[in-house]
């Protein structure tokens, strides 16, 4: 086995950052609307000997800025420097680990692995030493010539690990990496790699890593920053002085989850109610929330122990829910004023409180009621049909009517989102055939 | 290609070093053996077909079965020509398509319009532009002949790929980029494995059209000229010519021979190979299998000698042609825009330029009223088509959905209803002719069969496929409420098989618009069978060297098909995607 020669030093912060991000801007065109702002004005250093984690929910940026620091993509506003050279395209520095792993299908780990190595026209011979060491490194001995499809998740996530760190970059940029796994296969590659990380044994400087996972960020990292939605920014930056390995049942650990949970649910100083979703009036997107993940979450939080009132971190993990799967539930709930949201707890609302004493066609009335009143959209579509004499109204003209505001993508999800909640509620029907709204539910 | 042999090779290469084994083993001896007879076999045919065209003249082709085996080969030699042809222009086309966003306004438009003109159509030009370009020489006569299969192969394979170009995962996409893979290592390493699955199915469903083209293309009468290369369809041609029943016979005895070899020593091995570019993360159920691919993963000696071309291909992969790929920025869109509709015009003055010859052209000689004749014949042979894929749909559909759900004899018939489609049907005209001229039936009717004759198997094999591919779940969902009959047939099984129907009945649909070029027509020496249809229209005016009937013939021909393709096929493709995909 070969050693890898290791050369980090942990200089204080007070050298200048190794990469460094600033004022960076990301915005897509969507025609005659302007433009959606995806990024506004991030500033990230990453420091030699840290871990940095972004964490953010999806849609906040995180990855892009992650991209855009790779050199995958160039950022509409702002620079990004790397050793205090400009970032203009992908660098032989930095590496990238993937959420889906990216794995070449048609080649064998080993292959695989030494991708990059001939990329830069690194001879066969040095390609195979380097890339048998760096498997040695990672634990994939033995699997050399298994094609990836061969693999479990955990293996597929180690080839990519192998493939980035072969190349010898000076930072690690790690896009969800374990986000793609099961919860035992990502805690122990978690634990490997900060085991490899902290015996020195990489030849890396630093990581960034994109997450939404808060504990996994607590667990890993030096520094979070987190980001908030619509646009894209960092709403707090946070250092975490807990020494490795961390105890997840340590009460400073969860003290650190807690806190970020509270973070990531105030409301950002925006005082309207609806303040979670961009856009104001028909123009807010909204989120595909299926009503069996809301009448489910408003049962348990109704039920014992919590009786109308849920810590979130707890409820996440009985739940099984991440982030970006709780979030966007609690937050239609908020919409809909079936419950609120403040500072990390969740609390039903009497409106909740009611949905989850009803039996169904009680539930369906009920969640018509506050589809009509807070959900604008919904309100205009059931308008338009009333108003019509045939009761019919095309889906396409409302699709038009959201592109102005939003683009296409989101103004398919918020339409599809409210023809859902509006087919659950009974409150308009849909042909998908026809693509019409209409007034009559087959009965 | 480089990117294939050196994936094994490097390592097992080391491995046999290591266990110093030099011996050659068995199935090194069985491996070199069929390799050294196919180098003999591909020179002695490229030698011949430089031959001058005198040569024609002083040994025309004779129906002796001795001389049967060489001209078979040549016909393979063809076959392989247009193949190889077909390959480097989908690799050059399609990725300037792909990469190209001013070359795609054009060239996918183009590649769509070609699919649809009939092959047979072609000949007419290319045989006197070939000939004009070699005057003397058989190559002439043979380019032409591979320019027909060429014609026949090119444009789905050039499709398929660049449909795959385009949907390049993006993951994948930004590894690549990530490590600074030049472009030339990004098409060996990334975009041509991943096209390949698709790129090995439509050749294999080119190839199955082309063996139809080489028989038609082989015998070719240009107004007065009668050019016949040596090979089965000459051999063919003159059976017919001299009423020999039994050479006829041996034409499709050394045909069904020819394809045969064909498809166990290329495809099935490259459909065996190909299999590991598959883009599934899982591992398949059902792997293809071939004694040949196996037989060359054994054969020690030959890996040791493709290991320096393995090297070789490394060293390639190493090559640099361009810096490294910079990151991805939103063009601005101002001046691209400008540009776009320059281009734009540009292209459309060329088009509309190119319309003005082609109807000045026809006008010469043509007036209006000449233009429904075509169209009337190209509503009977319309008619023609629809009523015979409705009718082979009848009767293959209920065949092979009894086939695909029966996993064991799926395995046997699949790859015979394979072989079928491949089989040129034209090799078997002379016997309906036969029988037609003898019981004096109506070639209107009788005559039209021909065309689905070789198309029907498509339906066929996509249906069997379809079949094998139904969820067992659905069909014990279905057996639990008791769905029977019609029921089932409407609920399950038709929904089930839907996309696989189309994509089977589009490709026999649009073969049989070619085949009708040679199938109302036919002969068995002096009688002549001939049905009123668009494709007699065209095979009657290539016969007189009438250009501009010709070049009507295959306008309204494209039309037909495109209009056919736009109206019909094209929106059962959408409807299928949309609502039956089973995953």
């Amino acid at each position: 086995m070969t050693e890898i020669v290791v050369t980090r030093d942990f200089k204080a912060d007070k050298a200048p950052p190794l990469v460094s991000a600033s004022q960076v801007c990301q915005s897509y065109d969507k025609g005659t609307a302007g433009s959606l702002v995806v990024l506004d004005k991030v500033d990230v250093d990453l420091h030699s000997g840290e871990i940095v984690g972004l964490l953010g929910r999806s849609g906040s940026g995180k990855s892009t800025l992650l991209r855009a620091i790779a050199g995958l993509i160039q950022p509409s506003g702002g620079s990004v420097t790397f050793e205090g050279r400009v970032v203009t395209g992908p660098t032989s520095g930095v590496a990238v680990v993937f959420q889906s792993f990216a794995l070449f299908p048609w080649l064998t780990v080993l292959e695989n692995v030494e991708l990059g190595l001939e990329a830069q026209g690194v001879a066969p011979a040095e390609r195979r030493k380097r890339a048998l060491a760096a498997i040695d490194l990672i634990g994939l001995d033995g699997f050399e010539s298994a094609y990836p499809k061969e693999l479990s998740g955990g293996m597929r996530q180690r080839v990519g690990l192998a493939r980035a760190l072969v190349v010898h970059p000076k930072v690690l940029l790690m896009d969800e990496p374990f986000s793609a796994l099961d919860v035992l296969t990502a805690e122990t590659l978690r634990t490997d790699l900060l085991d490899l990380w902290c015996e020195g044994r990489m030849p890396i400087e630093a990581i960034l890593m994109v997450t939404h996972n808060i504990e996994e960020a607590v667990l890993m990292c030096d520094r979070i920053l987190i980001f908030g939605s619509n646009p894209g920014r960092v709403i707090a930056e946070l250092r975490v002085e807990l020494p490795q390995p961390r105890n997840r049942l340590d009460p400073a650990f969860r003290a650190l989850v807690e806190d970020i949970y509270a973070r990531m649910t105030a409301k950002a100083g925006a005082p309207a109610r609806d303040g979670f979703f961009p856009g104001t009036g028909i123009a807010m997107a909204l989120p595909r929330v299926s009503t069996n993940l809301m009448a489910g979450l408003i049962e348990t939080i109704a039920a014992e122990p919590y009786r109308g009132e849920a810590d979130l971190p707890p409820l996440a993990a009985e739940l099984h829910l991440e982030i970006d799967d709780l979030f966007p539930v609690a937050e239609t709930l908020q919409l809909l004023r079936f419950a609120d949201l403040e500072g990390g707890d969740i609390r039903l609302t009497a409106a909740g409180l009611r949905f989850a004493d009803s039996d169904v066609d009680g539930r369906k009335r009920l969640f018509a009621q506050q589809l009509a009143t807070y959900v604008p959209l919904a309100a205009h579509v059931r308008r338009v049909l009333d108003e019509r004499s045939s009761h019919k109204a095309p889906a396409r003209r409302f699709r038009d009517e959201l592109e102005d505001h939003m683009s296409e993508d989101y103004a398919a999800t918020t339409l599809k989102a409210v023809t859902n909640w509006a087919r659950y509620g009974e409150y308009f029907a849909y042909d998908e055939d026809a693509d019409l709204f209409t007034l009559d539910n087959p009965s | 290609m480089a990117f294939s042999t050196n994936r094994d090779a490097g390592r097992s290469a080391l491995a046999a070093l290591t266990r110093n084994r030099v011996l050659p083993n068995l199935y090194d001896l069985a491996a070199f053996a069929l390799l050294a007879a196919l180098a003999v076999l591909a020179l002695h045919g490229a030698a011949a077909m430089h031959a001058p065209l005198s040569g024609l003249a002083a040994e025309p082709v004779v129906l002796d079965p001795a001389l049967l085996p060489d001209y078979a080969l040549r016909t393979t030699i063809r076959m392989f020509a247009a193949i190889i042809a077909s390959l480097v222009f989908t690799f050059a086309i399609a990725t300037l398509a792909a990469k190209s966003r001013r070359a795609e306004m054009v060239i996918i438009p183009a590649l769509d319009i070609l699919q649809s003109v009939p092959v047979l159509g072609f000949l007419t030009f290319t045989v006197t532009f070939f000939m004009g370009l070699f005057p003397g020489s058989q190559f002439g006569a043979e380019c032409a002949s591979i320019f027909a299969i060429f014609t026949s192969q090119a444009w789905n394979m050039a499709f398929s790929f660049y449909q795959s170009l385009r949907t390049v995962p993006r993951d994948l996409d930004e590894v690549s980029r990530s490590f600074g893979l030049s472009s030339w290592q990004r098409f060996w390493r990334l975009e041509a494995p991943f096209a390949m699955p698709g790129l090995v199915w439509n050749t294999m469903m080119s190839m199955s059209g082309g063996w139809f083209f080489v028989v038609a293309s082989e015998a070719i009468t240009v107004g007065g000229t009668t050019v016949q290369l040596p090979g089965l369809g000459s051999w063919l041609a003159l059976a017919i010519k001299e009423q020999d029943f039994a050479a006829v016979a041996w034409a499709v005895l050394a045909m069904a021979i020819v394809i045969g070899l064909y498809d166990q020593l290329l495809f099935r091995p490259i459909v065996a190979w190909a299999d590991k570019f598959r883009f599934e993360q899982t591992a398949g159920q059902q792997k293809p299998r071939s004694w040949v691919h196996g037989l060359a993963r054994r054969t020690r000696l030959l890996k040791r000698l493709t290991a320096p071309l393995a090297w070789l291909g490394g060293r390639l992969l190493l090559v640099r042609f361009h810096s490294a790929p910079s990151a991805r920025r939103e063009v601005s869109a101002g001046t691209s825009k400008a540009l776009d509709r320059a281009w734009l015009a540009l292209v459309l003055g060329l088009g509309l330029w190119a319309m003005w010859t082609a109807v000045a052209y026809l006008g010469k000689s043509l007036s209006w009223s000449d233009a429904w004749d075509p169209l009337a014949r190209g509503l009977v042979t319309l008619l023609r088509v629809t009523g015979l894929i409705a009718v082979a749909s009848v009767i293959w559909i209920p065949v092979g959905v009894w086939i695909g759900l029966r996993p064991a004899v799926a395995e046997r018939v699949q790859p015979i209803a394979q072989f079928l489609a491949a089989f040129p049907a034209n090799v078997l005209f002379p016997f309906a002719v036969i029988a037609i001229v003898s019981t004096g039936a109506s070639p209107d009717i009788w005559l039209s069969p021909l065309m689905v004759l070789g198309t029907q198997w498509y339906i066929l094999f996509n249906v069997i496929a379809g079949a094998s591919a139904f969820p067992t779940d659905l069909r014990e969902a279905a057996s639990v409420y008791q769905l029977r009959s019609w029921t089932w047939w409407r609920r399950v099984m038709l929904p089930g098989i839907f996309p696989y129907y189309v994509t089977g009945a589009l490709t026999a649909s649009g073969g049989s618009w070619n085949a009708s070029i040679v199938a109302e027509i036919a002969s068995w020496g002096d009688t002549r069978l001939e049905a009123y249809g668009l494709g007699a229209y065209i095979a009657n005016a290539t016969e007189a060297g009438d250009f501009p009937r010709v070049v009507l013939g295959i306008a309204v021909m494209s039309l037909f098909v495109t209009l056919f393709n736009r109206l019909l096929w094209r929106p059962l493709y959408v409807l299928a995607e949309r609502r039956m995909r089973l995953d």
